[in-house]
């Protein structure tokens, strides 16, 4: 009977002894409670006493954490609709604060960062039109976005939001559609003038083909012709030269080579009177 | 993420990953195994002081030094472990973090004060991405991205951020979201990816550094950025309008190139056929000049003769080729009958064979003859 009192005392004192005995991971943060009120704010990662019962360790991550916000619809300065998803990464940086804020409920935090992030998103967006949140101004949208929301939670919740960022910017499904059918009459256009150019650029050069075809042809027709006058030219001075000796003779020595090439088939028929020069000896053979 | 993933899956941390979640079974084991001792110890001081046999458990000294050689073995046993090749280690010490990173080996650590994570840093990791996305002139492609990365500080990667891998795919998400955002669909989906990929890999980067990862991408490569499917028909039309432009000016070109040559080859014909008549006719009136030249010359010799041989061989060849009809009429006004168009289908019916033998022209052979009647003149 002894001994089990011994023994379930020493349990006991055993208990209280490990209940004064606590560790902190790398990867979280703590706070050291005596009898609810914070006594040490920050507790260092490794082994730690406190006095069993009356002193309480609260912990929470101490990593880097991940708001990832749901998507919603934004409008911007000119009215189109945006779907936008965004995140922000965020770690505990004042832990007695963060505890006061949120009794460690990382949700807590999360609900308060997501309102924010919302809310300046909202913000932002609403000043600039389109084209700028989609592309350019991206980083100066989220680098102010960041500032500003660091500020707030650091002040009022002990978080440093170290970034947020948007992850999707998209259109609406009945806005995307008329993006695709803008998009397709756009290709259409370029399709057409692509087409378009081409039959261009194609009776170009059948024209110029055409044209020089003419040309190498007139040409080669004025060539032949200085060729033919040249040799007609020649020929008619040859001729001159040598008939303009005898005149007389070539008259009668073409006009009967003329006479023989021209009375030459049966179906020539001459009616002769004989008393022509060639008869003359037809009658009479004195003549 | 399990805690202890990229090693061997065995949880040697004795605090556990989430802390919160696991601290309390390893207290309660450890508050055993001291129960266990002190009940030991209990016994032992009961057995060598009561040797009368006074109350309490007697356990014999030597079983219990056994006993605690037997934990002890067992407690240096279960702290061995292995850290493989391509693998490093991270030591916490009651939850703190250690400076040292241990290399590939054999090691211990002593169990409920250490806890080890391994982490494998050789292995290349991969994480893709596809999305539709807006670009800059308001279009949407589709563009599918791999990140290839490896883990580079093991301390950072352990314990500074909850889930590196999600923070790396948010990062880039956003990252190439935001490059793709500030380029136009053209560039896009053309020229532009190995751009797109250099600045996402220097984005998602710079973003995995602000957080802390521990992770280094080692590439960026965009596999696939396309039309979305909505509008890829007009992609591919616009593709093949480039196609058909090209191939009209090229059957033009090919019509060009067939009917010059042409026309060239036909202008020299032209030409050639020109200077064969230039030739010819010169050759020709060179040819008539001298032979009447020749003719001339025999003629002013003996005109009267050659004249009249001239012309006699004129006439005969004339009227010995031709249909004649002789009228000896003379003063009358006689009404004669002439069955003209029947003489000449007559003449004309004899005159194919006819023509070969007496057609030869008489002016042909007219220099010859004349040189006979030279001759005979002499």
């Amino acid at each position: 009977m002894r001994n089990i009192v011994i023994v379930v005392v020493l349990a006991l004192v055993a208990l209280l002894a490990l209940d004064g005995v606590f560790v902190v991971h790398q990867t979280e943060r703590a706070v050291l409670l005596r009898f609810g009120a914070v006594t040490t704010a920050d507790v260092a990662p490794g082994l730690h006493f406190k006095l069993p019962i009356a002193d309480d360790v609260k912990k929470t991550d101490a990593r880097v954490l991940t708001l990832d916000s749901p998507t919603e619809v934004f409008y911007t300065l000119e009215k189109k609709p945006l779907m936008v998803d965004a995140f922000a990464k965020w770690r505990v940086e004042d832990v007695s604060k963060y505890y006061t804020a949120t009794q460690f409920d990382e949700q807590r935090a999360d609900r308060l960062l997501a309102e924010r992030v919302n809310e300046g998103l909202r913000n932002q967006i609403s000043r600039r039109v389109m084209h700028e949140v989609v592309s350019g101004q991206r980083d100066a949208l989220m680098e102010e976005l960041t500032k500003d929301l660091d500020s707030f939670m650091r002040r009022d919740v002990g978080v440093r939001v170290i970034d947020v960022r948007v992850k999707r910017i998209d259109l609406p499904a009945e806005v995307s559609s008329a993006v695709f059918d803008r998009m397709n009459s756009e290709r259409q256009i370029l399709a057409r003038q692509f087409r378009a150019t081409g039959r261009e650029r194609a009776l170009e050069v059948r024209a110029n083909a055409d044209r020089e075809v003419l040309v190498i042809s007139a040409e080669a027709y004025r060539e032949g012709e200085q060729l033919r006058g040249d040799g007609d030219a020649k020929s008619a001075a040859t001729y001159a030269a040598a008939y303009g000796r005898d005149p007389e003779f070539y008259q009668f020595y073409r006009s009967i080579n003329a006479y023989a090439s021209v009375f030459g088939s049966k179906g020539d028929l001459l009616v002769i009177d004989p008393n022509s020069e060639f008869f003359k000896f037809l009658k009479d053979s004195g003549g | 993420m399990a805690w202890n993933e990229p090693g061997d899956g065995k949880d040697r941390d004795p605090w556990g990953g989430r802390g919160r979640d696991q601290g309390p079974p390893d207290l309660d084991d450890a508050l055993r195994k001291l129960q266990a001792q002190l009940a030991g110890i209990f016994g032992g001081r009961g057995g060598s002081g009561g040797g009368s046999g006074s109350g309490g458990v007697a356990i014999n000294p030597r079983i219990l030094a056994i006993g605690i050689v037997v934990v002890l073995l067992v407690y240096g046993f279960a702290g061995f472990y292995q850290v493989d090749e391509g693998e490093r280690a991270v030591v916490f010490r009651f939850g703190a973090v250690q400076d040292d990173i241990i290399m590939p080996g054999l090691h211990w650590y002593p169990n409920f004060v250490d806890g080890v994570r391994k982490v494998n840093v050789t292995r290349v990791n991969s994480k893709k991405h596809q999305a539709l996305m807006l670009t800059e002139d308001e279009n949407i492609v589709d563009v599918t991205v791999t990140v290839q990365y490896v883990i580079d500080n093991v301390k950072d990667y352990v314990v500074n951020v909850r889930d590196p891998e999600v923070s790396l795919e948010h990062a880039l998400e956003s990252a190439l979201r935001h490059v793709v955002g500030s380029m136009k669909m053209d560039e896009v989906i053309t020229e532009g990816r190995a751009a797109i990929a250099d600045e996402v890999a220097e984005r998602v980067q710079t973003y995995t550094n602000n957080y802390g990862t521990g992770i280094l991408i080692s590439k960026v490569n965009i596999d696939q950025s396309v039309p979305p499917k909505q509008v890829v028909d007009s992609f591919n039309d616009v593709q093949r309008a480039k196609e058909d432009e090209a191939r009209v000016i090229n059957e033009a070109k090919a019509y060009s190139e067939g009917v010059i040559p042409e026309a060239r080859g036909d202008a020299q014909k032209q030409i050639q056929q020109a200077t064969a008549y230039r030739d010819q006719v010169i050759a020709r009136a060179e040819g008539d000049a001298q032979r009447f030249n020749k003719l001339l010359a025999e003629y002013s010799q003996a005109k009267r003769i050659t004249r009249d041989r001239l012309y006699i061989d004129a006439m005969e060849s004339v009227l010995s080729n031709s249909s004649k009809v002789l009228i000896d009429v003379k003063g009358g006004n006689n009404l004669m009958y002439l069955p003209l168009d029947r003489i000449i289908q007559q003449g004309a019916a004899g005159d194919a064979e006819e023509t070969r033998t007496t057609g030869e022209s008489i002016v042909r052979d007219a220099s010859e003859r004349v040189n006979s009647v030279r001759r005979s003149n002499r």
